[in-house]
């Protein structure tokens, strides 16, 4: 008797997939091929992203500083960059695309994603080395140093601070926007979201947005830690 | 480029501003969704940050939550909402909305009041001003320019995140985009895209005007009279 009423009671809804839960471990079993192919995509984008967005972030703050007329114009255009929806940002870039990178790809997404952190690094990189207190580049110079080795061994250390909280907003909002890919047909995680919304799959949602947030999370302590590693007369410090 | 003349040639035919998915309809809807959504958000945000900013109270808290907040991709609390019980109607894009309004008001309303010179609200409970009082005539005004900013700033990400609410089929001019990508129609989807950053652009050249223009030190400051600009030292962002 007890054995069939148990049995019975199994009939009812075991299977998590079928009764569309929120959370259900099934789904991350069968799918982990695509929640994998997913996760790499958004992985690449982002990390590509900030890379680039950081180098042309450094160039444009060297030559915002060098010329102060140019100064006022990187920050003007990168902040009126910003001022674009993400959702238009990526199908304007598409007019370029379509003739040099071939269109709906990841490479639209990435560019788009660079020009969204320039404006937070390259004010971050500016704050930073404008923060650098006027006596100690004055003792360096006055020691021997030169233009260059004042940046690099003076003026970029001591801005680090500055430069990785620009950075950490940078990657942790570059986690969420590449999302935004999915009109171009490339946003990592984005494209399990949307394809989720259309199929009415929650598990799939849930899933694949608190891979995002873990994602953002996880980008953010990599750069706390980064940011230790190279700076460590401040653990000394404290 | 052919890709931007077919987008402005779907944007000169006029069959594509009629009827209920027209530009005009379309941008009704961005702009009603965009002020009812602020609407609420600053009804919500400034008593809170007022207050708390007066009582100097509850700041890390509300930064932390607006930190968080960037890293939750707005895709998904649109999607999230959408298949929750809150459902497909209106409301799920608005409350979406609000939620993404809130944070830039709450933190720039609660660090305009806590950044208001010391001295001038010691010299005001000198005076013999109340709490409230001390909040409605003194405070508050000296914060308005820091509030603007969180107002400013919450406007055009309200504008972009009704256009990404296109994507779970809200209403607005990001509709005409994601009807383009379901088509595969690029010119459609570049014509959208146009339509939205015009738009955005003009409502944030709006907004620094209305910023400057309801700053009531605005006189003062722009007549060289220096205490106002002492009182409130490198308070734009």
């Amino acid at each position: 008797m007890a054995v069939g009423a148990g049995a019975h009671a199994i009939t009812v809804s075991q299977d998590c997939l079928t009764r569309n839960d929120w959370i259900c471990f099934d789904y991350v079993r069968t799918r982990s091929d695509q929640i994998l192919e997913a996760l790499q995509e958004h992985v690449y984008i982002t990390a590509v992203s900030l890379v680039f967005g950081f180098a042309v972030a450094f160039g444009l703050a060297l030559l915002a500083r060098r010329r102060p007329r140019l100064r006022g114009l990187v920050l003007g255009v990168s902040t009126g960059l910003y001022t674009i929806p993400s959702l238009a940002l990526f199908p304007l870039l598409l007019i370029p695309g379509l003739a040099l990178w071939g269109g709906l790809s990841s490479t639209t997404v990435i560019i788009g994603l660079v020009l969204y952190s320039l404006t937070i690094l390259t004010r971050g990189i500016l704050a930073g080395l404008d923060g650098v207190s006027p006596d100690v580049k004055e003792s360096a110079l006055g020691m021997g140093y030169g233009r260059r080795r004042l940046l690099w061994q003076v003026e970029l250390p001591m801005a680090l601070p500055t430069v990785f909280a620009a950075l950490r907003v940078a990657a942790v909002s570059t986690v969420a926007l590449t999302t935004v890919g999915v009109i171009v047909g490339h946003g990592g995680l984005g494209n399990l979201i949307f394809q989720g919304f259309q199929s009415n799959f929650n598990a799939q949602v849930l899933t694949a947005s608190v891979l995002c947030v873990v994602l953002a999370v996880i980008a953010d302590l990599l750069l706390v830690g980064v940011e230790r590693l190279m700076t460590p007369w401040r653990r000394v410090a404290a | 480029m052919d890709l931007l003349f077919d987008a402005f040639g779907w944007l000169a035919d006029g069959a594509n501003w009629q009827g209920s998915a027209g530009v005009p309809a379309r941008l009704f809807e961005h702009l009603w969704l965009t002020a009812i959504s602020m609407a609420i958000a600053c009804a919500v945000a400034l008593p809170v940050g007022l207050w708390l900013g007066h009582l100097g109270r509850g700041g890390t808290l509300a930064i932390n939550i607006s930190n968080v907040g960037r890293a939750v991709p707005t895709l998904a609390i649109l999607v999230l909402l959408v298949l929750s019980p809150v459902g497909l109607s209106i409301w799920a894009t608005i409350l979406a909305l609000v939620a993404f309004a809130v944070p830039p008001v709450l933190t720039n309303t609660y660090v305009g009041m806590r950044e208001v010179d010391r001295d001038a609200v010691e010299a005001a409970r000198g005076m013999g001003m109340s709490g409230l009082q001390l909040l409605r005539r003194v405070e508050a005004p000296l914060a308005v320019p820091l509030i603007m900013n969180g107002v400013r700033l919450a406007t055009v990400q309200v504008v972009a995140t009704a256009t990404i609410a296109a994507l779970v089929a809200g209403p607005g001019l990001g509709r005409i985009i994601t009807a383009g990508f379901g088509r595969r129609d690029y010119p459609q989807m570049v014509a959208g895209a146009i339509l939205v950053a015009v738009l955005a652009l003009l409502i944030e050249v709006l907004m620094e005007l209305l910023q400057r223009r309801v700053d009531p030190l605005r006189a003062a400051r722009s007549t060289g009279a220096q205490p106002a600009a002492e009182v409130l030292p490198v308070i734009q962002a």
